[in-house]
């Protein structure tokens, strides 16, 4: 009972530990209301809509031009969050390098972190059962062991005989 | 039945993964060959999305394909980033002022562009046709287009007749809408 208990509080605390937001995240949620917006910090994590990669490494016209756009929008002295809002009105949710947390987009989101609890759940349910059956095998491998039959007087003597001449 | 449990769990989650991959996959993108192939066999297929009302740039209020139904439409996908949509915009403005008088019209279609660098390129062209943007690209990639530039020429009926998936010139393009201008809708 008490086992199972433990074994339940653990699968709780992992899972909590999975799902929950990593303390760096919201630490800076919570200090950046007013984040100062650079290119560089956009670029990460919007993409060149027409290269489909980061902005920050795409080389093209589109992508000089979506710079040239932001760079406009840091001038007007806009935070991250409205100029990424900024930007999907413009290019569409395409632009995001995180897909909005919406319809089809949420598996992106919602199976990492199922997967991993599952995982964990099956750990949990068959690492016990694993041990068990070990210990079993092995406590039945020592009572085998020692549930054999004695030597019978004649061979004992034998073996008594053989090792004292094997000594000298 | 309990043995079997896990096994079914884990294979019923690697089988759910396996579609929704499959289900990604089928819906990356468009394949632009049917209407290609359509077009060279003469099929001439409707004008996709003919109802989407798209915002017009610069100015108050949408446009559909459907709402100049019975003109001939040069649907013109273009950015303002882009090189060879520079080089053919005068000749589709000029093409603009002989549609104009023959019911008929180009259409630009801003895509992977701001406003305000489409609205700046519209300035810089002298571009007088009706110009839309599709923000989402659903409209473009309706027509299997993944680039820029690309044109469509849509005939009275609003089946597209013929298409042009680089940059197009003079010629193309006389030849392709002449011949259109006479037939009544």
């Amino acid at each position: 009972m008490i086992r199972t208990t433990l074994r339940i509080t653990l699968l709780v605390v992992l899972a909590t530990a999975t799902l929950a937001p990593p303390a760096s995240t919201a630490a800076s949620t919570a200090t950046t209301t007013h984040p100062r917006a650079s290119l560089t910090d956009i670029e990460n994590d919007v993409m060149c809509v027409e290269c489909r990669e980061s902005l920050a490494v795409a080389q093209s016209g589109q992508a000089d031009s979506e710079r040239a756009y932001i760079r406009g929008l840091i001038a007007q002295g806009l935070t991250k969050k409205q100029i990424e809002q900024n930007l999907v009105a413009q290019y569409g949710e395409a632009v995001l390098g995180k897909p909005p947390a919406s319809g089809l987009n949420l598996t992106v989101y919602i199976l990492p972190p199922a997967i991993l609890v599952a995982g964990l759940i099956i750990l949990a349910v068959t690492l016990p059962r694993w041990r068990r059956r070990t210990r079993a095998a092995s406590a039945q491998d020592a009572s085998s062991t020692g549930s054999k039959p004695p030597l019978d007087p004649a061979d004992a003597a034998r073996l008594a005989n053989d090792l004292a001449q094997f000594r000298g | 039945m309990r043995r079997f449990a896990i096994p079914a769990a884990a294979t019923l989650i690697a089988a759910g993964l396996l579609a929704l991959l499959v289900f990604g996959v089928a819906h990356q993108g468009n394949d632009n060959t049917s209407i290609d192939a359509s077009v060279a066999r003469g099929d001439f297929p409707p004008a996709p999305q003919a109802n989407a009302a798209l915002p017009l740039l610069g100015v108050q209020g949408t446009q559909s394909l459907a709402g100049l139904r019975g003109k001939v439409v040069v649907v013109n996908v273009f950015a303002s980033w882009c090189e060879p949509c520079t080089a053919e915009a005068p000749i589709l403005e000029r093409e603009q002022q002989t549609l104009t008088r023959q019911d008929a019209t180009v259409l630009g279609v801003t895509y992977q562009d701001n406003s305000s660098a489409s609205e700046a390129f519209v300035r810089q062209q002298h571009i007088t046709y009706p110009v839309i943007r599709d923000v989402s690209g659903s409209f473009v990639r309706s027509f299997g287009a993944t680039g820029v530039p690309e044109t469509f020429v849509i005939n009275r009926q609003g089946r597209i007749v013929a298409l042009r998936r680089y940059q197009l010139d003079g010629n193309w393009l006389e030849q392709t809408v002449r011949p259109l201008l006479a037939q009544s809708s």
